[in-house]
């Protein structure tokens, strides 16, 4: 991976250890992502940091267009090429850098010791081919096992996934499943290896509120059961609050806060947080009032400012100026960028 | 069924059915049938919003076109400001085609992307033959303004706005006529938060001014609420139970909308809750089970009963019907709508015969806060005898829950599978 000059890719040094006893699976450090386009080189992803712990999961929330699924491939090097690259930034996994080791192991790992789940389960399954030789794929390559092993084990993987009696649906084509049992396929993929970190990119995004529910159940129980820690991305803060143990809030490209979710959700501190909070349409509230909204849009990756993002997006001066605002742990693990109008601030227009 | 109150109707749906061929072999000869909606009456009122919600593959759709005559129904009949529809020639149904608009999901797919924006909102007033180029060309103008659009969003292509816009584009195109009924077919689903609270709002808003009435489709069931005077939820082509907004929420009755509601997701993660997990999918409307639904789906110990029962919506309390099923309904429901017309499936005396054999189990969860969901499986998966409902009951009403009519093996074995789920239980 070409590197930048790192003049020229400032990166805030921001992530600082604070308390070494954590079991850390998974630590990202100043990551910044960009794409080549006409329109210059365009950082997607702008010096994020964050770290998973063994077997909990991280939830990484914001609207589209913010860098939540830029960050996820970054993780694993799948930004789609040539255009995509990690300017700069360490990802370590278990101790190795992710974006030092060679293509080899990058293999290895992929499908191996980190799984995968994307939104759509039928773009990542091969309309041509039974779906017990692509579960069984899986083994074949990173097992070493012969046709039939895998095959078979093909079988109890489609079975932990509580797929109703997995030896004859190992012989459809995922066309003939519906979109939750596709999913569960999709995870039986991801989970085959037995993997240490799971990186879900809205897994249940397409699907149903009662699959939704059934799918994350699912997830939670294997995660359980093998001990397996999460990355899990989404829109929909309930599923953060119903899944997660931290959360990440991205906006623009950079993480405005991060927090234990409880932390969270009784006590967001960043406007943007605040804003994404209140404009939930909540059973509680009575029908027809008016919600509160969020003014304006994310600003296109080409005009991104080079202060605080949520002011540009409300239009109002931050105090800071160009300067980028500071990541601050405001209490232990509670981390918040500090513009001054954002810190504390407000962003809904009150209904 | 008239339950608009305080309005006039505006639209007014009966015994709507729309059936699919299915067709194979060589010949293509049909082979069976979808019954995509199957028996639908709803009354919309003016002004009024109706919400209509279900899983993927319920019918919503299917019956929205039926409802805006984008589909011809095979049986039933749709009145719409006084005039039948179905039956409608195209030329008659043009007029009234002024008065009903949709509003699509994806912004994206149902605009033309070779036209430019005021191309498109214009359009509907080309069709329909209204004002000259420089009247259009005021309308449109105030039609982005009414939406949010900046001014200059008319020379450009759809392209090039956000979601959320593309969504502004669609609603302007649809009032540009100011219709009386709207459809809106998952409007914003594909939105974020924030964007979607926007196009909430301006929706809200629009029916305040022009007093539109809509009939609201979406799976999730808080916006729907949100937005709804009434709620209609669908199951396998059926609505099962219509209430008002508050009433679904606050007193859902059928198995279906409490299990719907359980699976929102709730962005408080202190809400300790307990999930009721639907197990499949929506059962192929090609062969539906003969009794009821979802009975079926959850195997419900009394969906025997059920077959050739009349399954149709009954008035529990003013303005809240719902199904008259066994499978669906909790007992103290159950005897509401059934009572006065005792049901005719179920000797009374045998029933109770069979309650006095069995033992009554002492059920202690005092571990149970931790997970919830294994102690529900746990219980559902040993005592067949139980409805999720009965379980959902059973983990609120923890630490204590008397459970009679199970048997005395099948207590013994859900007390094993309980404890080893962490549970503390007691058998009596």
């Amino acid at each position: 991976m070409r590197k930048e000059n790192p003049a020229k890719a400032p990166v805030r040094q921001i992530y600082e250890e604070h308390d070494s006893e954590r079991k850390e699976l998974l630590t990202v450090r100043g990551l910044v992502s960009a794409f080549d386009t006409e329109r210059g080189l365009l950082r997607a992803v702008d010096g994020v940091s964050f770290s998973v712990d063994r077997g909990k999961t991280l939830g990484i929330v914001g609207e589209s267009g913010c860098g939540k699924s830029v960050t996820a491939m970054s993780l694993i090097s799948l930004l789609p090429r040539p255009a995509g690259r990690v300017l700069s930034g360490e990802v370590l996994f278990k101790g190795e850098d992710l974006q030092q080791v060679p293509e080899k192991r990058l293999h290895e790992i992929r499908g191996g010791e980190i799984g995968t789940i994307f939104q759509e389960p039928m773009t990542a399954l091969n309309p041509v081919h039974r779906i017990g030789r692509q579960v069984s794929e899986v083994f074949r390559l990173h097992e070493q096992m012969g046709k039939k092993e895998a095959w078979e084990a093909a079988i109890e993987a489609l079975r932990m996934t509580r797929i109703p009696s997995p030896e004859i649906r190992v012989g459809d084509y995922p066309h003939q499943l519906s979109g939750g049992m596709r999913q569960r396929v999709v995870i039986a993929m991801a989970l085959a290896c037995q993997p240490d970190l799971l990186i879900a990119d809205e897994p249940t995004t397409a699907l149903d509120v009662t699959v939704q529910a059934q799918i994350l159940n699912l997830i939670q129980g294997l995660q359980a059961e093998m001990g397996m820690a999460a990355i899990l991305i989404t829109h929909d803060l309930g599923v953060i609050a119903e899944n997660c143990d931290e959360v990440v809030v991205m906006y623009a490209g950079r993480v405005v806060e991060r927090a234990p979710v409880e932390e969270l959700f009784t006590n967001p501190l960043h406007a943007y947080t605040r804003g994404l909070l209140n404009s939930i349409p909540r059973l509680s509230l009575p029908p027809k009032t008016k919600l509160n909204t969020i003014p304006g849009m994310v600003a296109a990756l080409s005009e991104m400012a080079s202060g605080c993002r949520f002011c540009q997006r409300l239009e109002r001066e931050s105090s800071l100026g160009d300067e980028q605002p500071e990541f601050r742990e405001a209490s232990p693990g509670h981390w918040v960028e500090a513009c001054p109008e954002c810190y504390g601030g407000e962003a809904h227009e009150a209904a | 069924m008239s339950e608009v109150s305080g309005r006039g109707s505006l639209l007014t749906i009966e015994d709507v059915k729309v059936h699919f061929p299915v067709r194979s072999g060589l010949m293509l000869r049909q082979t069976g049938k979808v019954k995509a909606v199957d028996g639908v009456s709803l009354e919309i009122g003016e002004g009024e919003t109706v919400g209509l919600v279900g899983e993927s593959g319920c019918g919503k759709s299917t019956l929205a076109k039926a409802v805006v005559r984008l589909l011809k129904p095979n049986a039933g009949s749709v009145v719409f400001q006084g005039t039948e529809i179905t039956r409608l020639s195209p030329g008659t149904l043009r007029p009234l085609r002024r008065e009903m608009q949709m509003i699509f999901q994806d912004p994206v797919e149902s605009l033309n992307p070779r036209q430019s924006v005021r191309q498109i909102i214009e359009e509907p007033l080309v069709i329909h033959r209204q004002g000259d180029a420089g009247e259009r060309r005021r309308r449109v103008n105030e039609l982005l303004e009414r939406v949010g659009l900046p001014s200059n969003s008319g020379e450009k292509f759809a392209f090039e706005f956000s979601g959320g816009q593309r969504q502004r584009i669609g609603i302007a195109r649809a009032i540009a006529l100011n219709p009386k009924f709207i459809v809106c077919d998952e409007p914003v689903s594909a939105l974020d938060v924030s964007v979607q609270s926007q196009i909430i709002n301006l929706l809200l808003e629009l029916q305040s001014e022009m007093g539109i009435s809509y009939l609201f489709i979406a799976h999730d069931l808080a916006v729907v609420q949100h937005i709804s005077d009434r709620v209609a939820v669908m199951y396998l082509g059926k609505i099962v139970e219509l209430a008002s907004a508050e009433a679904i929420y606050q007193r859902p009755c059928h198995a279906y909308t409490k299990a719907l509601l359980a699976a929102i997701p709730e962005a408080d993660p202190t809400a300790r809750r307990e999930r009721i997990l639907l197990e499949g999918d929506v059962p192929s409307p090609i062969n539906p089970p003969e009794g009821s639904a979802f009975g079926h789906r959850m195997s419900h110990p009394r969906y025997e009963e059920t077959t050739g029962m009349d399954l149709s919506l009954v008035e529990i309390e003013p303005g809240h019907w719902v199904a008259r099923d066994p499978c669906c309904l909790s007992e103290d429901d159950w005897k509401k709508v059934s009572s006065g017309d005792p049901p005719t499936f179920v000797g009374a005396s045998s029933g109770v015969e069979a309650a006095e054999e069995k033992t009554a189990m002492d059920v202690y969860l005092e571990s149970a806060g931790g997970d919830k969901v294994a102690v529900m499986e746990a219980v559902r998966e040993v005592s067949s005898g139980l409805s999720l409902l009965d379980v959902k009951e059973l983990v609120e009403n923890a630490p204590t829950k008397v459970l009679e009519g199970v048997p005395r093996s099948d207590a013994e074995e859900a007390k094993a599978r309980l404890e080893e789920a962490g549970a503390t239980v007691a058998l009596r």
